[in-house]
């Protein structure tokens, strides 16, 4: 699952590139728009790193939280194939999460400094995921539109221009496919299923929705920091274009499943060749981004559980590395 | 100070007759939880036959801002590649 990049933009924060040397500036600025990939020990801009370090670490911290939600159905899941699938799914996103930390340790932040990032309140993840999992349904509807959201943002992340993350997104690309089928899996399912069954499918949609059309983050006008992003082909689409994109793919998914996109504005534009889509309800989601989601709080306290709980294997873990070195050397 | 595990770098022999390549990275406290982490991280759809591990620290690199001179030397020297030398097309199996 992805996270594209959130909050209010901060003035302030706007990437800066003054101060750097113009030279190596421009011998940087033309490797990347020749397409070439940037690795970890070559010369990059500090801009150019602080924002990627940001934005990998977000997406990282949006895989690790993006366990919970779903973790939440385990025990749950109504037959023994869901729940091996369910299993598996969560594992991958433990594992997203592990090579993305990784891309963004190649920048020279420590995994200990983005876990406290995150654990502090001060690093962000996906909104979506301070939304709860009332029923089975949200699995469903999970898989199919917030990892078809993902999908939708990570797709175009694979040719970005930092080596690491690039090469983090083809793994994660090749893998997530089967989250989004075994989401819509479920969906078909439960809507051909008893009218009860049909309703949850239908419920499930109607609050997915919209915080799924948020994950493509602020629109484009409020997004300064996109133009700056695609020139350093951090970015390759702005966020506008992707939830588009988003909407015309998966409004006919909707239709097969015989389920109603809660939007009464969406309509088909023949000229455009898209639906033209209500506004998201950009009040909510800058709420969400300040840590106001329904189950917010609920998150990051397991977040801290988790790791304040396994404080102790890591430690012992060392201490019996230490002891068997030493023993070895004696 | 950091307390993180070391980092150790992870290579994947993906079937026999092929080199291991690199993949990624884990942290371990020690090179056998490193294989164990590696084995979940980088091989749960049958990635792999065989796991390397290398602590990252331990890897020497050359300097990307000296690739020019370190590489360059054999850009001139085409007469290393077969294309450099013509041979009559009449010759056959050459």
């Amino acid at each position: 699952m992805y996270t594209t990049e959130m909050g209010k933009p901060d003035p302030a924060k706007v990437a800066s590139i003054g101060g750097e040397d113009p030279a190596l500036l421009e011998a940087f600025e033309a490797r990347v728009a020749a397409d070439e990939f940037i690795e970890p020990k070559d010369w990059m801009p500090d801009a150019y790193r602080r924002t990627l370090v940001r934005q990998i670490s977000q997406h990282a911290h949006s895989e690790i939280v993006g366990m919970l939600p779903e973790g939440n159905w385990l025990t749950r899941a109504p037959s023994l194939r869901r729940k091996a699938v369910l299993l598996a799914k969560v594992q991958d996103e433990g594992g997203h999460g592990l090579y993305l930390y990784c891309a963004a340790e190649t920048l020279g932040t420590s995994r200990e400094q983005m876990i406290e990032a995150l654990h502090s309140g001060k690093a962000k993840y996906s909104t979506i995921f301070n939304y709860p999992t009332l029923t089975w349904a949200d699995i469903g509807a999970i898989g199919w539109l917030v990892d078809g959201a993902a999908i939708m943002n990570q797709v175009p992340l694979q040719r970005t221009s930092y080596g690491p993350y690039a090469r983090a997104m083809v793994k994660v690309c090749k893998e997530e496919s089967f989250h989004q089928r075994q989401g819509y899996e479920i969906m078909i399912a439960m809507a051909n299923g008893t009218p009860e069954q049909k309703a949850m499918a239908q419920d499930a949609l109607n609050r997915w929705w919209w915080p799924s059309l948020m994950m493509f983050g602020p629109s484009d006008e409020n997004s300064p920091n996109t133009a700056q992003s695609m020139r350093w082909r951090i970015k390759r689409d702005t966020n506008d274009e992707l939830r588009q994109k988003f909407v015309d793919i998966t409004v006919p998914q909707a239709e097969f499943l015989g389920l109603t996109v809660p939007d009464p504005d969406l309509v088909w534009n023949e000229a455009k060749g898209g639906y033209d889509f209500g506004e998201v309800d950009w009040e909510e989601f800058y709420a969400v981004v300040r840590g106001e989601g329904p189950v917010a709080k609920e998150r990051m306290e397991a977040r801290r559980k988790a790791w304040d709980d396994g404080a102790w294997v890591r430690e012992a873990a060392l201490a019996h590395e230490a002891k068997r070195t030493a023993r070895a050397a004696a | 100070m950091n307390r993180d595990w070391p980092l150790w770098e992870v290579f994947v022999r993906s079937r026999g007759g092929l080199s291991h390549k690199h993949v990624g990275s884990v942290h371990a406290p020690d090179s056998e939880l490193a294989v164990r982490h590696a084995r979940d991280t980088y091989t749960r759809r049958m990635e792999g036959v065989s796991l390397w591990v290398v602590k990252s620290a331990d890897i020497v690199a050359s300097d990307p801002d000296q690739a020019g001179p370190m590489f360059a030397p054999a850009e001139d020297k085409v007469y290393r590649h077969p294309t450099f030398y013509e041979i009559p097309p009449e010759v056959k199996h050459i």
